[in-house]
């Protein structure tokens, strides 16, 4: 299985060499890198070639990665009912820089991309229709980018001498709690602050010995 | 004869409509009584699931699934445990995927007696949802003497289930399923041949095959256009390779055949359910990995060891390995995907939820544009919208 996908990532790769930028099978999952601006034709080949027939766009979505830059990645799910196979295309992009619609290849891409813009704030330029579709109408910001509160930033309440829901900033009655459950003897990669003292420790310790 | 101006106007249908299945509102350009446009407006139910489970560990992220779709919970944490298992690498034992493809199909079962009714209601018919909802109880009594909820199971767990079924549950379940075939009988005498469901349903809001492709369409609404697609069957997970049954497909595509396909998938779900009740192994019900599944009650009394992994399960929860999956099942509505990505911490980094509910619903002004109002009520019912999912 792991085979026939690296083989059919290498022969996307092959046919797109200008759009693809790497293939990857992982967890026996096939996932396609494209570059954003070619998006559309990338999608519309995966649909029409005869070795992918991926017929079915069963997912997009945005993931937000706000110390990278670009800062987000939008991300296709693909479904082939010929080849009984899945695929995943990324491309990355960030607040400024719109990603070509794929509306035009598949018709269901219309409200996936409504949310992604909804949430994450990712336009596309070219969508017939790019409204918020999940939040309140009138709703300011995009709540799934990781800088916004979990809480938010108003709340509504029903004002019976106004006769109408008032929106009001946010009050928290208990403050919110988060715990950082990174043990410092596993799973962080990264250097914790003192660690570099240790290891030039040891290096004095190896020296003196010399 | 002078000409009569004739205006068109546009309609708000719903969010308090009785057959808007919850919260959808509809604005509709009408020319007399036939749509021109038809545009959902949903999120009046939105929660931020997906942000929610952001700030959870995988423990708690789990119960948000049942908050979902909450006609068929159990599928949901189905999807949500085999993304988990995926990244984590983790090996269900055999009682533990026998359980949860009993459960899933009575989960199925629970969601096509629900929408079959509805959607019998919605077309006029009060009859069927007053005969079989006392099954739909049944069932979820089942369900409460499974987990001790009704609804929200929270049952099905990363490795396994939580714990294992209390004695003389299969027995009962096997009893229940010797007498469920009549009960779809007797609402298929009541429904199928009917010249007034007919009249509603024949011909109403039909989809062909390339369709339901370009829009994303799954699940039997996908079957009702004759694409013979199941999950179970092409992608099997859990014990599903297993099992003997057939996939239901119809012709038409309209909404006559969407309620077909559910009422046979309701006969075969309980082939399912019988096999799994036949071949039920024994042996542990979830995965002796003690840094994932949590140990026993009993065993806590008198081992240290479980007692510290008790703490941590619950406090800190387990990390999950860097990575990043997209996981579908076949849920009663379609296929329910979850695409999960890690970072290496006790928290999802996302989670993104992909309901089916939610490509099917805009498919709607593809499904009525040119019917009459009244066949816009019968479409809704048929594409089985909840808005728990599409909504998250």
């Amino acid at each position: 299985m792991d085979l026939a996908l690296k083989e059919l990532g290498n022969y996307i790769a092959g046919q797109l060499p200008k759009d693809v930028s790497g293939t990857t099978v992982k967890l026996g999952e096939l996932l396609v890198f494209a570059k954003a601006e070619s998006i559309t034709r990338v999608l519309a080949f995966l649909r029409d070639d005869v070795n992918c027939r991926f017929k079915q766009l069963v997912d997009v979505c945005g993931v937000d990665y706000p110390e990278r830059t670009p800062r987000f990645d939008v991300v296709y799910n693909l479904l082939s009912l010929i080849n009984n196979n899945r695929i995943r295309v990324k491309v990355e992009t960030d607040e400024a820089t719109p990603v070509p619609t794929v509306t035009g290849v598949f018709s269901s891409a219309n409200w996936w991309e409504r949310e992604a813009w909804d949430l994450f704030g990712i336009s596309f330029s070219g969508h017939p229709d790019l409204r918020r579709i999940l939040t309140d109408y009138g709703f300011d910001g995009h709540p799934l980018r990781k800088d916004f509160p979990l809480t938010g930033y108003v709340e509504v309440r029903y004002n019976d001498e106004l006769k109408r829901v008032v929106y009001e900033p946010v009050k928290l009655t208990q403050e919110f709690r988060s715990f950082d459950f990174l043990s410092p003897w596993e799973g962080v990669q990264g250097l914790l602050p003192g660690d570099e003292k240790v290891e030039a420790d040891d290096d004095d310790v190896a020296k003196g010995g010399a | 004869m002078a000409e009569t101006q004739i205006r068109n106007f546009n309609l708000n249908f719903g969010p308090q409509h009785p057959s808007a299945h919850g919260v959808l509102r509809m604005v509709l350009e009408m020319d007399g009584e036939v749509i021109t446009r038809a545009d959902p407006h949903i999120g009046l139910l939105h929660r931020g699931t997906e942000k929610l489970i952001e700030y959870k560990n995988y423990v708690q992220a789990l119960p948000y699934f049942d908050r979902l779709d909450y006609v068929s919970p159990q599928n949901q944490e189905h999807a949500f445990a085999l993304a988990v298992e995926k990244l984590l690498g983790l090996e269900v034992p055999p009682r533990g995927q026998y359980i949860r493809v009993l459960f899933a199909e009575i989960g199925r079962v629970l969601n096509h007696i629900f929408t079959v009714c509805a959607y019998a209601m919605d077309t006029g018919a009060m009859t069927p949802m007053l005969w079989m909802f006392e099954d739909r109880e049944t069932l979820m009594e089942f369900c409460e003497r499974a987990s001790g909820a009704r609804m929200h199971m929270n049952y099905f767990r990363p490795g396994g289930v939580s714990h294992d079924l209390p004695p003389a549950l299969l027995e009962d379940i096997d009893a229940w399923a010797d007498t469920f075939p009549k009960m779809i009988d007797d609402c298929e005498t009541l429904l199928t041949e009917n010249r007034i469901f007919k009249q509603r349903t024949v011909d109403i809001g039909a989809i062909t095959a390339e369709q339901c492709f370009d829009w994303g369409f799954t699940g039997p609404n996908l079957r009702a256009a004759g694409v013979a697609w199941d999950l179970r069957k092409s992608q099997p997970y859990d014990a599903y390779a297993k099992m003997d049954f057939d996939v239901v497909i119809a012709k038409h595509g309209d909404c006559y055949d969407r309620y077909l396909v559910r009422i046979h998938e309701m006969r075969q779900s309980l082939r399912i359910i019988k096999q799994c009740l036949a071949d039920m192994p024994g042996g542990r019900c979830k995965s002796d990995d003690r840094k994932i599944s949590p140990p026993s009650r009993a065993e806590m009394k008198n081992s240290m060891e479980a007692m510290i992994h008790h703490f941590k399960l619950y406090t800190e929860g387990y990390h999950v390995p860097a990575g990043e999956t997209y996981t579908a099942v076949e849920a009663p509505k379609g296929e329910f995907g979850v695409y999960l990505v890690s970072d290496g911490t006790n928290k999802p980094y996302r989670c993104k939820i992909r309901a089916p509910g939610f490509a099917h619903l805009q498919a709607m002004d593809l499904l009525s544009n040119g019917h009459m109002l009244a066949d816009l009520v019968a479409n809704i019912g048929s594409l089985d919208i909840v808005f728990g999912e599409i909504d998250r």
